[in-house]
């Protein structure tokens, strides 16, 4: 009973971001969390990991000395490193914690978020990886405005990558917060500035390859332990998952409801709205869109997206069988859970600390107090993985389009770009303390849904759309990623998570529960409507200009030398 | 790359025929990918006793075993497009390159 004392409030810790279905990027925790006493084991593996980490990142260093190095670790970065690379920022502490949980409480349900989130992969391999390779450098925008004028797209691109990094950021520092609070029994705020300077100092130092490489080995470490847990799990049905199910099903208080789809997805609008934004969302976060200048050449980025599909399906395939497991492991086992009113055990929500510390607790019931350790320091390095790639993402925006195109006119050297970036990266990590300690009992769930949905209604759009549509000008461009930009973030604010549960209106004035599907209908729109209407001269060389690019975006002809130095 | 580098490639049959069938895979993969995701999303919304009819004889059921087939069918469709396009299209493009440079 002990050992699951310091584990005991991370109900309102993980918060709701799982069943809005923002599990796999949030970590939003949110409410008042107990701080629990000193976890000792999990405090000296994170502390190797952190140990590791910052040796590789002295070589990283060392060996950073271009921009192409600092921005996009050389094009050195191997396919299949890369694709571990990228399931490393897309399995995160809240999607490992909060679908098992789902699973755990509803099964079937939790099967309909692993699914939104993984199905973007394909499209963008099929679509955009070879391209963006192809045409890009560093950034995005390098691509958005490779025959645009570079200024305004820029700006634009800048603008919707900081706000995707701002939100993110929020979410993901409150999250370590409370969850290292929780798991490590250390402060609030000593958490949060742990966290802020560890990614200052990947990410200053270390640039892109010491950022690749820490989300490389927290992968190996989260699949490893996921693997383990799962192993653990099937081993004792003999390796039936049939037995599995219907021992499950024989225990868990929904009984066969739980093999069926059940409440999560209620309408029809928000169910498309929410596919929307997970599938097209991923194609347009920043972090997730530098990964593809690492490596070196249109192949290996179609190889990282499959190894990264692979890995990411195997992870979230992993979380449903753990989820699985923790019925039959946890739900007969009294000393798992609070009694209720009069000391009745409520199968579910009675569970120490939650539904969402299902895979905490089978950590402990099939690796025993030092895997537990293991398992809450790989949820530690999985929060600084991840900021590390943001923090990244958002100093190069500012370096590389705001600074050098728009600032410097083009007339930067490299040497000064990279300082600004760097300086940029301490900057961002002092805001993220900051904005971290300032949201510390501020609802943050709804901000990775914001994120997500900026992504797909702003930076995917303008992408998309000025690779594949010769028709697509600068104007067009612009008004229409920015009426994607406000209109997400305005239909977000009107949804009931802003308006109703955190301004505390009694009624939403936005319907549904996520815009895109209406946000990104507006982006396509505008830039589709407003480059038409775009008559100047500037709109026909631009026009004029997408052979040229249409030419090196399909063969790779004259993008070799991007990253050769 | 100069403008008549570019030109050149444009008319080159090679570049043609090497968009042309691309193009075509990569919009019939997506395609494929969208509808089996949005026809699970649909079953989910719509068809929910559908999706609890047991299979095997046991008490898995059908939409837990469709659930895997999204997940796999994913994986299996970038499997294929890198297969292809890492030989054929890769092998096109490098004639072409060899072409025109």
């Amino acid at each position: 009973m002990r050992r699951f004392l310091w584990v005991s409030a991370l109900a309102a810790a993980i918060g709701t971001a799982a069943h809005i279905g923002l599990a796999h990027a949030a970590g939003a925790l949110e409410g008042p969390v107990d701080r629990q006493a000193l976890n000792l084991p999990a405090i000296i593996m994170f502390f190797l990991f952190v140990l590791g980490t910052l040796g590789i990142t002295y070589r990283a260093a060392m060996q950073t000395r271009s921009a192409a190095d600092f921005y996009a670790a050389g094009g050195g970065i191997t396919g299949f490193q890369n694709g571990l690379a990228i399931a490393g920022d897309y399995m995160s502490a809240a999607s490992f914690l909060g679908i098992s949980g789902l699973v755990f409480a509803s099964g079937f349900d939790g099967l309909i978020y692993s699914i939104g989130f993984l199905v973007g992969w394909p499209v963008i391999l099929f679509l955009i990886a070879e391209r963006l390779r192809n045409l890009g450098k560093f950034t995005f925008a390098d691509v958005a405005s490779f025959r645009l004028e570079p200024t305004s797209i820029r700006i634009l691109s800048a603008t919707g990558t900081l706000v995707v990094v701002a939100f993110y950021l929020i979410a993901q520092m409150v999250g370590a917060g409370k969850l290292i609070e929780l798991l490590f029994g250390l402060q609030y705020l000593y958490a949060v500035v742990i966290v802020g300077i560890l990614m200052i100092v990947y990410v200053a130092f270390g640039g892109m390859k010491a950022t690749t490489w820490v989300q490389i080995i927290k992968a190996c470490l989260l699949l490893a332990g996921a693997t383990f847990m799962a192993f653990m799990v099937l081993w004792r049905f003999g390796f039936s998952p049939e037995a599995m199910f219907a021992e499950a099903v024989r225990i868990h208080p929904r009984g066969d409801a739980i093999m069926a789809p059940g409440a999560l997805v209620a309408d029809p609008v928000s169910a498309i709205s929410l596919g929307l934004a997970l599938m097209f969302g991923t194609a347009g976060l920043p972090h997730i869109l530098m990964r593809f200048f690492t490596v070196s050449d249109a192949q290996a980025a179609r190889k990282s997206v499959f190894y990264a599909t692979g890995f990411i399906a195997y992870f979230y395939i992993l979380t449903f069988i753990i989820g699985f497991g923790a019925i039959t492991f946890l739900m007969t086992d009294d000393s798992f859970y609070t009694a209720g009113a009069g000391g009745v055990i409520n199968r579910i929500g009675g569970l120490l600390g939650g539904t969402n510390m299902a895979a905490v607790h089978l950590a402990s019931a099939v690796g025993g107090s030092l895997f537990l350790g293991f398992i809450s320091a790989v949820a530690f390095a999985t929060i600084l993985a991840v900021v590390a790639g943001l923090t990244l993402a958002g100093a190069s925006a500012v370096s590389h389009d705001l600074y050098a195109e728009v600032i410097a006119r083009g007339r930067a050297n490299e040497q000064k770009e990279v300082r600004i970036s760097k300086m940029t990266a301490v900057v961002i990590g002092l805001v993220a303390i900051v904005l971290g300690y300032v949201f510390e009992n501020q609802n943050v769930a709804f901000m990775v849904g914001l994120a997500f949905a900026v992504a797909a209604s702003c930076n995917f759009p303008v992408l998309l759309m000025s690779v594949f549509w010769k028709g697509t000008t600068t104007r067009g461009s612009l008004i229409g990623g920015f009426l994607g930009l406000v209109s997400a973030v305005a239909m977000v604010v009107l949804s009931k998570a802003v308006w109703v549960q955190t301004l505390g209106f009694p009624q939403a004035i936005f319907p549904y529960d996520n815009p895109a599907l209406f946000s990104m209908a507006i982006a396509f729109a505008g830039i589709w409507l407003f480059s038409k209407l775009d008559n100047s001269q500037q709109a026909k060389s631009e026009q004029a200009g997408f052979d040229a690019q249409y030419v090196r975006s399909e063969t790779g002809i004259g993008a070799a030398s991007a990253h050769m130095h | 790359m100069s403008d008549d580098a570019h030109l050149r490639v444009l008319r080159s049959p090679r570049f043609q025929e090497l968009v042309r069938r691309r193009a075509g895979f990569a919009w019939t993969l997506s395609v494929i990918m969208l509808v089996i995701y949005f026809g699970f999303i649909a079953l989910v919304a719509f068809a929910k006793p559908l999706l609890a009819v047991k299979v095997g004889g046991g008490v898995t059921s059908l939409g837990i075993v469709l659930g895997l087939v999204v997940i796999v069918s994913a994986f299996v469709l970038t499997g294929i497009y890198v297969r292809r396009a890492n030989s054929e299209f890769d092998a096109l493009t490098a004639r072409l390159k060899e072409e025109v440079q």
